[in-house]
This record gives C-alpha cells, structure tokens and sequence, in this order.
C-alpha cells in the first residue's frame, strides 16, 4: 500500500533523512511534556554537529538536562551561572582560540554556542551578552524564548507578552496583567551589527536548522531568537506546542525572519490575511482573562510592530 | 638571570603574569588595579606574548570568561578590586566548585558606602568563604614571586582551585620598587605548561556544572573543602622549590624578632614593613614586642600560629576591615578562635586600623605595642577597637 504524502509531509520527510543522527541531547531529560524548548535545542543541535560547545546558563534546559550525577548532554557543555551565557561563551571561545592557535588543541573549528532562556538574555544576561557581540566572538547566541520565568513558577521576564498573566504581573482586577510590550531582542541584536540575526520557532524546523547551519557558518558573533512554547506556563495543552508555534507566526506576533548583513527577509510565507490575534491569545489560559477590547488593543500594535518590520523587509540594502 | 629593575608593583604584577605564558586575560579595569589591566594589555599589543585579552564589560563578566577559558583549558589571569570583587563574588563559589585554576590579583580597596577607592582589605573579607586560595603580599618582590607561583600551585592535579594574591591598593599597587624579575627560562623551568585534568572539547565531551541536589551537595562541599585544606601542602612544596632557585622564602607565616617577645603585633599584607620599624625601634628600647606576618589567609595556617605565637602572652591583631556586628576584625575572631583549645593561649587585641587608606605610622604601631603590653595584666574591655579613630 502507498501513502500519499502532502507536500509539507514530504518536506517533512526530506528533512528528517538529510538530518545528523546523532543525539546531542538524550531521551530521559526531565522537561515537561509538550516542552518547546527542548525539542528545538535537540534539532538545533543536530545543524550544529560534532564540534560544537555549549554555554548553557541557570534556566529551564540547564535543569531539565543536568542533574549530577547524570547528563542528557553528548557535547561539551559547561553551566557556570544565571547571569553569564554570554561572558562564558566569550571566554570559551577565547580559549579555544588561543589554544588552538599555539597548536595545543587539534587545528579545527569548534563553534561555541550558548543557550540562554529569555530571562538569562533580555533581563539578567543583557549586560554580558551585549558585551560578547560587541567583541566579534567567533560564537552563536540562541535565546529560547518562553517568555518568562518559567523555570521557576511562571514570573515575568522583558519577553513576556503584553497584558500575559504571570506569576509576578498577575491579571487582577485593577491591572490585568503585565504591563510592558515584549522586549525586541532581535532588533537590539541587529544594533550590535551583527552579521546574522535571525527568528525561529521549532514548529517550522527546516527553517530553524537552515538558520541555525547558516549562523554556524558566520566567522563572528550571530543571534537566534527562539520562539519557544511552553505549555506550563502558557496554560495551554501540551499537543498544542506545534499548532501555536505556527499561529504565532501566522498572526505576525513572532514573525520568523532573517537579517543577514543588515538585509531583511521574511523566511517563511506568511498569508496576505494574517490570523487574527484572538485565535492565538484564546487558546492560552495565561490570555483568558482579557477582554475583547483589551484583545484589541493587542492586535493593533501587533500591526503596527508588523509593519515596522515589513517596512525593514521592503527598503533595507545590504551593509556591503 | 634575575634582573633587578625598579618598576610600578601593578607593572611587575602584569609582567609577572606575561613570563608564565597566560593564555587567556579577562580584566576589567578599576582604581587601583587598573594599571594591571593597562600594562597587560599593553604587553599583548604588542606581541610580546601570544594571549587573547578580553575587554569584558565588567567584573562579573571578566570572572565568567576567565572561567570559561579556563574550562577549554587555557591558563587563564585577571584582576580586580573593591566593588569588582563583590561584583564577581556571585561566580567565585562555583570557580573553586567547578576547581578552575584561575589566578587573581587583588589591588585591595575599601568597599563603597562611602564610596572610597584607597586601601585596606574589606574586599578580600567580603569573598573569604569562596573557595579561594588566598595569598597576601606585603611588598613589590612578593608580589611577582606569589603571582607566578599561584600558577603552579593553582594547577597542581592535587589542588585545582582558583587564587587570589591580595596587594595592598596604592600603598602597593602604585609604588614603584626595585624588584628582581626573573626571566623567561627561569619561569619556564619553574613553570611547565598547564595540563589540565578536564576540558571543554568535542573530543571529549564532559557535562561541567550540573546540578546538585540534597543528596550530594554536602559532599560537593566535603570536597572542595577537603581540596583547600589539603592544597596546603603544595604551598608549602612550591615555596620549598622556589627557595632552592630563586633563593627567596617564603612561609604561611613569617615571624620578625619574636624571641623573646611578650607582645607579638599580628599584620597582614604591606603594613608589615612599617611593624617592623616599629618594631625595630621598641626592641631598641628594650621593649618586648615581635611580630607576626601572615602571608597564607585561605588555608588558614592553624598549625604554624600555634607555633609562632609560643611564648608570647599578648598578641595584637591588626585588622583592616570590620566586621559589622561582629566578634570583631576577621583576622582577630580567625586566631582568637584558633587559639581557643591552646591551654597556654595568650590573650588577644584587636585594633582595626588603615581603613579607606587611612595612614598607618610607626608610631601607631608603637602606641598599640605599648597599649598591648597593659593587655598582659589587665584585659580591655572591649574585644576590639577601632584604633585611632575620631569619637566625633
């Protein structure tokens, strides 16, 4: 009997053949069901390969992968602090330069790489990883974004959505939750003219490797920002991590994009008619509070961050 | 051959940490230790030694990609002060957890509130629970002696923990000595390369700083603790090796003209050279008074007090920190607590002195001396004193 494969299947299937089959990260880690973040980690680490180094600072990866006397890790993996992907990465690469330089360790590249959370990047880790980009390390820098504090019960962090329920900007009756935009990571990291910034969600996986092998292919500092859903603290079903990763993109609230030498490009279609934001924020119990006016009011400056950035698409010009 | 040069102590500090090759800077600068981080630059600017230096954006950032250079297995140096040592205090911990032989100079500096950028040693005590190796210099000499040998003993496969060599900010840092610098072929037969234990590399890929639950975390702590305790005797094996070739000793504590002493005044980094003045001029008096150098702080040295301070009955402490509340300064509560179980214990005063840069004269030092002596037969009230200062 043939199946018949739809054409999103059958990409499906070219990827899965053309991927490295080893694991980087092991089965029996300890992240929760439906974990978005982990399972973008594991593809992410596939596009990497063998010769890779990880910086992994406090958060959700660091203690789902790492409990002694166990490791989910089959990479060089070091975890120093919270505050410090960024700074460790730096010294990483460092070492390995010199090291390898004066002929100490095998002459081949070793990409260093660090995984932060969004708390790790956009609050405590900004300082050092801004750092770390202004110096030009040879070194990628992914944010997995689930937007907040979710390793610790669900706190707020600069990436939590605008009027989000979380645990320290509660929805009460007088503020119905957080009370800040989220905080554009990507567009900082473009200010650091970096050669390659980029957005991806694990729910479009051929997308986030190709970006993945392309940053890894940057001689200098790179950016990925990870859209990562997290079913725990979105208060959303756990099988639903692909379907809104995907609904995430399609309303233009996490567009996935591409800056490469200061040229931007939209990497996945988006519809003409976007999806509107209630099917995105409906489904999320951290939204359920909200009222149709205050949905609203979400949905216009989802438009208007849209089209800044369709604006970025239409007229940027490469850097050289 | 040695050279005898007159030079700044940061300078020398820097140019000790170049003749052992470092493979990695991580330094951010902050008065009084900036000089350390301008002339290292400067030494790697110009090609002098094959190192990557990292303009990191802070301290705390400095003390994190030290450590990550360390864990690729780079030898690895910085440098610090004051509130930059507070600032790296959240990653020191899990330096000597992870047992990262990094090497830090120390320009010692007041702690801010008010802010204050001159000497005494409120910084290092504020990090003494660390983990950390803690060396305290007193002059030019020793600090280019102490900064190379923390390598080879922060490298050592039976000690692997980070070091801090502690120089008295401006009183040190910025004075320019005579000093003889050895050179390379001398270090590099002192020095071998670093072969570490465990690096980060695809080779062979490890897990560094996993978790630690209940189950394990005391024994974590067993270890590190069982590591510091026990680097003692490589300290003690490199100072023997650096006394055979370079000719200079070095001891955990070093005792100035206590035969005979009833007082022993009790110092700990570059005040030891005004003590002995002092000293010197009470001796020829036919005033009874010695002193004691301490040179070790972390390990602390319990064995060798106990054997300095014999025969003494009066030891003044000098402290250049308080503590807040306390017992009184952290040297003084560390030897009044190691003495305690010493049946022939003598009684111990403490004069917290030199704070924030306030000078230290001879005569202070005789005041306390004399002041100690009434100590022998009857004991001040308080534990301890903040000597000198204004009532108002």
């Amino acid at each position: 009997m043939t199946v018949k494969l739809s054409k999103n299947q059958k990409d499906i299937v070219k990827i899965v053949k053309g991927m490295d089959k080893a694991e980087y990260i092991s089965a029996g880690h300890r992240a929760c069901q439906g974990c978005g973040e982990v399972l973008a980690i594991r593809l992410m680490c596939k596009a990497l390969g063998k010769d890779t180094v990880i910086s992994n600072p406090t958060g959700c990866m660091e203690v789902i992968s790492a409990i002694y006397p166990t490791t989910a890790w089959n990479l060089p993996w070091i975890h120093v602090g919270f505050p410090n992907a960024g700074s460790v990465g730096s010294g990483v690469e460092a070492g390995l330069k010199a090291l390898r330089r004066k002929g100490k360790i095998a002459d081949r590249r070793v990409k260093t790489v660090c995984f932060a959370g969004d708390g790790g990047t956009v609050d405590i880790g900004f300082q050092a990883l801004s750092g770390a980009m202004e110096r030009g390390h040879d070194m990628i820098y992914v944010c997995l974004d689930n937007e907040a504090y979710m390793n610790t019960g669900i706190q707020r962090s600069g990436a939590t959505p605008f009027m989000a329920s979380a645990t320290t900007a509660p929805a009460g009756s007088a503020i119905p939750g957080n009370r800040t935009w989220k905080k554009n990571m990507a567009e900082i990291m473009v200010g650091h003219n970096l050669p390659y910034v980029a957005t991806c969600c694990p729910s479009y996986p051929e997308d986030m490797m190709n970006k993945i092998r392309k940053a890894r292919e940057v001689v200098g500092p790179s950016y990925i920002h990870c859209l990562a859903v997290c079913p725990t603290g979105w208060r959303s079903t756990s099988e639903t991590c692909i379907e809104l990763g995907r609904v995430a993109h399609e309303t233009g609230f996490f567009p996935l994009y591409e800056v490469e030498n200061g040229v931007y490009r939209i990497t996945v279609d988006i519809p003409e008619k976007r999806t509107p934001m209630d099917e995105y924020l409906k489904v999320q119990g951290r939204f359920r509070h909200l009222t149709p006016e205050q949905r609203a009011i979400i949905q216009n400056r989802v438009d208007v961050e849209f089209n800044k950035l369709m604006n970025k698409v239409n007229h940027s010009v490469p850097w050289v | 051959m040695s050279k005898r040069v007159g030079m700044e102590v940061t300078t020398a500090c820097a140019e000790a940490a170049a003749l052992c090759r470092i493979d990695v800077a991580s330094v951010y600068p902050i008065t009084p230790q900036s000089h350390i981080a301008e002339h290292l630059s400067s030494i790697v600017a110009d090609g002098r030694i094959d190192a990557e230096y990292l303009t990191v954006e802070s301290e705390h950032s400095a003390l994190s990609a030290a450590m990550g250079a360390s864990a690729t297995g780079a030898r690895t140096f910085t440098a610090t002060a004051s509130q930059g040592l507070i600032f790296m205090q959240e990653v020191m911990p899990i330096t000597s957890s992870l047992r990262l032989p990094v090497v830090m100079a120390i320009a010692n500096r007041a702690v801010s509130g008010p802010i204050n950028i001159w000497n005494d040693h409120s910084d290092i005590m504020h990090t003494r629970d660390c983990g950390w190796i803690s060396i305290f210099a007193q002059n030019g000499q020793e600090v280019v002696d102490m900064t190379i040998q923390a390598f080879k003993i922060a490298e050592h496969r039976d000690v692997l923990l980070p070091i801090n060599i502690n120089l008295d900010g401006f009183q040190l840092s910025h004075m320019v000595e005579p000093v003889e610098m050895p050179d390379q072929e001398e270090v590099d037969r002192f020095l071998p390369e670093y072969k570490p234990y465990a690096t980060l590399h695809p080779d062979r890929p490890i897990t560094m700083g996993a978790l630690g639950m209940p189950d394990m975390f005391a024994e974590a702590m067993m270890a590190k603790n069982s590591a510091i305790v026990n680097s003692k005797k490589v300290i003690l094996d490199v100072w023997k090796e650096w006394k055979k070739l370079f000719g200079r000793k070095y001891e955990p504590i070093e005792s100035y003209k206590t035969e005979g002493a009833k007082v022993l005044l009790v110092t700990m980094g570059s005040m030891g050279e005004t003590a002995e003045i002092a000293v010197d001029e009470m001796r020829e008096k036919g005033v009874p008074v010695g002193l004691l150098k301490i040179k070790l702080w972390r390990p602390f040295p319990f064995d060798e007090l106990k054997k300095a301070i014999k025969g003494a009955s009066v030891l003044a402490v000098t402290d250049r920190a308080v503590s807040f509340g306390g017992p009184g300064g952290p040297l003084f509560s560390e030897i009044r607590s190691a003495l305690y179980d010493d049946p022939a214990r003598p009684a111990v005063v403490n004069y917290i002195i030199g704070l924030g840069g306030r000078d230290v004269s001879v005569k202070d030092f005789i005041d306390m001396g004399k002041r100690a002596l009434k100590a022998e037969s009857k004991r001040p009230k308080e534990a301890y004193e903040l000597f000198g200062v204004r009532a108002s």
